[in-house]
């Protein structure tokens, strides 16, 4: 297991040296002009020049890209077009506020994707299953950042009882695990989980679905096993499939929160990325979506590592 | 089970209710539409919202505005400096009398030597202080602004590249910024951006960036009619409408900017003040007028201007705008007394593309460049298929060329005559302008010598006639005859319809009426001094 962690981890530097590329190349293939971002529409000619030249952008783009690995790999990333701070900086502080979102709804939605999944496929009343399809279907149908209005229609507008927007009260600073802050992460945290439970609580139904049909499940039940016994062996069973998908949510949950946290002005990597968009703050964008890549890959070598732990059968490399 | 949910759901309004404390009645909240605190350096980014929230509330500028009123325009009037003129006899010279006793909110002396420093961080790129996104800002602000000296602790020279008898106005967009304090952040403007000092009449408290900043009222302020009744404004990033609206209505902002005109009759039921005003603010159509184009021919203008439903599409935008009569809207002083009359006639406008020459199978091709969103399109996209349907209907062929905001801004780098344009086939812009001094209004846009890079006549509109007058205004020292010469290129551009001129902005504000004292000047800018909350 080892020696495949470590293999893995080796296999990562070329990904990462492509992933850099293609968020480099992706950058500054989008129509507009970082300059044009940061100075008026009718600056003249020469400051744009003179901006453009010492921020670098007058440089052939393989020389900009090699001098933003540079700086990269020093763990630097940079300083932001339109802000001065350094990217490092801005990154790391929205990343922290984006991973607090992320787990507090990967955490609602598994953890209900399972229990609503396990109950669809052991149901024998085609009502409940219905119901949970429904709400499955729901999840991945109806889309997020809908939803997060209606929420806070509903529950801040009309009915007064969460803030509508912001990470805690207006006279904090940073999040801090106590009431107020919660208060403010319960409707982006539903908004942001409704897609996940949809996506895993169908892969659940389905997955125990056709565990519960196999004939070890037959056999175990003419050995005389309990119905709570033979769930754990169905679940494991089902394990590698379901967590497969939920690193894959995971991971979308980390980079696919852009519309959520805008809706909820969330200062995350999602707003973060939003703003870095409009104010064409190519350091910011660039920066942001290598950590967001790295992530993503991390992630996945932590799922396919969890997977082969749970499933012996699965032999990688 | 229901029972239970009730139970929990009354556990998180409890939350909710302590994560909104209670606050002093002199805090004003307010949701911006800028996806970031804007630059607080000294010269604001995001636009006019930048100079309204992080400019002229930290700072001032020599030349301020007054924006005590909401009957007239917002004019200049004195600053930081008590009085300017031009050297006699050399006009290009002009003497800046400074405002004696007036102090930075660290505590240090405003003077002669703060002006220079500024002014040297802005246009001298060999200065320590010099600061590349400050100069992005500022340097199209004063174009004509070339030469600087102290001549005395409280009198400065500043030297313009041409006499330029508008250089006051463009001296009320330069901010000043406490040197001190740069030495104190290490010299670094990142950190004074998180810490900056000014000698406006707000000082900050705390920047957090994307979240909120925090000023208060700095009590030493110069002007003492204008120092600030609030305790705190709080300053929140609020990019998405909806968010605005909704913190609003939640009571979690006192004060939102731009709310979206479907949410207009949602925020008057939920009793909030809606207020509004007329501002310098343009929303038309740039023509191309180079040959070949269809707009070189007045016929062809003549009838896009006459065309348009702007009753319609006033209606569109939930009656947050006022219906075009020319570049400024009727009862601006640089109104004028045009004698084309610019309404929606279209049988007339069908007259005129008949004499023009085009008919049913020769038709008026018309491209524009709009864009999906940004700062002062108002509603683009719906706004502009309206227009489309309306041209159309008379007899144009009329289409477009959609782009990001700041794809459309990049594109306005380059002239018509441009490869971006060329590629495209447009020959017209749709780009939103502001006109709150005759630079920005006229000047830039419609002086022959002001095609792009320079400035921004995208369409190369050259007039020697036209060129002239906007000369005379440039060379007019006297105020009243100033205005008369501006009202004079305003009848001129009118009646030659050298643009297609649609609505103005509103420039819509709503807020809770617990605020009280808030007058909305004609301007892009506001003052928040008089405010205090109930």
């Amino acid at each position: 297991m080892l020696l495949y962690t470590l293999r893995r981890l080796i296999y990562l530097v070329p990904v990462a040296f492509g992933v850099s590329l293609l968020v480099f190349a992706l950058v500054h293939l989008a129509p507009g002009d970082a300059i044009s971002a940061i100075v008026p529409p009718d600056a003249p000619q020469e400051v744009v020049e003179k901006i453009r030249q010492y921020y670098g952008f007058d440089k052939p783009l393989p020389v900009q890209y090699f001098r933003w690995l540079a700086v990269t790999l020093s763990g630097d990333f940079g300083t932001s077009i339109g802000t001065g701070r350094p990217v490092a900086e801005e990154v790391g502080s929205a990343f922290g506020n984006t991973i607090i979102l992320a787990i507090s709804a990967t955490l609602l939605a598994f953890s209900l994707a399972v229990v609503l999944g396990t109950a669809a496929a052991y149901a024998k009343s085609r009502i409940v299953d219905r119901l949970v399809t429904l709400v499955a279907l729901a999840g991945v149908s109806v889309p997020n950042f809908w939803l997060a209005i209606v929420l806070v229609i509903v529950f801040s507008v009309e009915l007064g009882w969460l803030p509508p927007m912001g990470l805690g009260p207006e006279n904090a600073t940073g999040w801090r695990l106590d009431g107020p802050h919660l208060a403010h992460m319960v409707l982006p945290t539903i908004a942001l989980a409704m897609i996940p439970l949809g996506v895993v609580t169908r892969t659940v139904r389905s997955t125990i679905k056709e565990i519960l049909g196999m004939e070890f499940v037959a056999a175990l039940r003419a050995k005389g096993m309990n119905d709570r016994r033979i769930l754990l062996h169905v679940l494991k069973n089902a394990a590698p499939t379901c967590l497969a998908v939920m690193g894959l949510q995971a991971g979308n949950l980390i980079g696919g929160s852009i519309l959520i946290e805008t809706v909820f002005a969330w200062p995350g990597t999602g707003f973060l990325l939003n703003s870095a968009i409009f104010r064409r703050d190519l350091p910011i964008l660039q920066g942001t979506t290598l950590v967001l890549s790295f992530f993503f890959m991390m992630l996945n070598l932590t799922v396919d590592i969890i997977q082969t732990t749970v499933d012996p059968r699965i032999k990688r490399g | 089970m229901f029972k239970s949910f009730r139970a929990a759901i009354a556990g998180l309004g409890l939350l909710a209710a302590s994560a909104v404390p209670a606050l002093s009645q002199g805090t004003l909240r307010i949701g911006m539409t800028a996806a970031d605190i804007p630059l607080t350096t000294g010269q604001p980014d995001q636009g006019f919202e930048g100079y309204r929230f992080a400019g002229y509330t930290i700072y001032d500028a020599l030349v301020n505005w007054d924006l005590s009123s909401a009957d007239k325009l917002a004019d200049i009037k004195p600053g930081l400096a008590t009085e300017w003129k031009p050297v006699e006899g050399d006009p290009k010279k002009w003497i800046f009398k400074l405002r004696q006793g007036v102090k930075f909110h660290d505590g240090t002396d405003f003077n002669a030597d703060s002006v220079i420093w500024n002014l040297e961080k802005l246009l001298n790129d060999k200065s320590p202080q010099f600061d590349p996104k400050q100069i992005a800002q500022a340097r199209g602000r004063i174009p004509t602004l070339v030469g600087y000296k102290k001549i005395d602790d409280y009198t400065v020279e500043l030297e313009t590249r041409i006499p330029n008898a508008l250089f006051p106005y463009d001296m009320s967009y330069i901010f000043f910024s406490s040197p001190t304090n740069w030495e104190k952040q290490g010299k670094d403007w990142a950190k004074v951006g998180l810490n900056p000092v000014g000698t406006g009449p707000f000082k900050v408290d705390r920047v957090v960036p994307r979240e909120r900043m925090e000023l208060s009222r700095f009590d030493g302020y110069w002007d003492k009619a204008r120092v600030p009744k609030l305790d705190k404004m709080i300053l929140f990033p609020m990019p998405e409408a909806a968010t605005r609206t909704a913190a609003l209505l939640a009571g979690q902002v006192d004060w939102i900017e731009v709310p979206a005109p479907d949410a207009i009759e949602r925020l008057k039921t939920g009793k909030m003040v809606i207020v509004t005003n007329k501002y310098p603010h343009n929303w038309a159509y740039q023509p191309s007028m180079v040959e070949g184009s269809p707009w070189t021919d007045i016929r062809v203008r003549k009838a896009a201007n006459l065309a348009i439903d702007r009753a319609g599409i006033k209606k569109l935008v939930g009656d947050m705008a006022i219906e075009s009569k020319g570049h400024v809207y009727p009862g601006h002083p640089w109104f004028g007394h045009p004698t084309f009359d610019i309404k929606y006639d279209p049988e007339e406008a069908k007259k005129l593309l008949k004499e023009a020459g085009y008919g049913p199978n020769k038709k008026p091709k018309i491209k524009i460049a709009i864009s999906t969103s940004g700062s002062g399109q108002m509603l683009p996209l719906p706004m502009n298929e309206y227009v489309q349907e309306n041209l159309n209907a008379v007899g144009f062929d009329c289409t477009f060329e959609v782009m990001e905001w700041n794809a459309l801004v990049s594109f306005a780098f380059q002239p018509v005559t441009g490869d971006a344009a060329k590629n495209a086939g447009v020959n017209a812009i749709n780009i939103s302008r502001a006109f709150p001094d005759p630079y920005s209004g006229f000047t830039r846009l419609m002086h022959g010598e002001f095609v792009p890079p320079k400035g921004a006549n995208w369409g190369i509109l050259k007039d020697a006639k036209l060129d002239a007058m906007i000369d005379k205004v440039h060379n007019t020292y006297d105020k009243a005859e100033q205005t008369k010469a501006l009202a004079e290129v305003h009848s001129y551009i009118v009646d030659q319809a050298y643009w297609i001129w649609i609505v103005h902005d509103l420039n819509p504000r709503a807020m809770s009426p617990k605020v009280k004292g808030f007058v909305q000047a004609q301007s892009w800018f506001q003052d928040f001094t008089p405010i205090s909350m109930q």
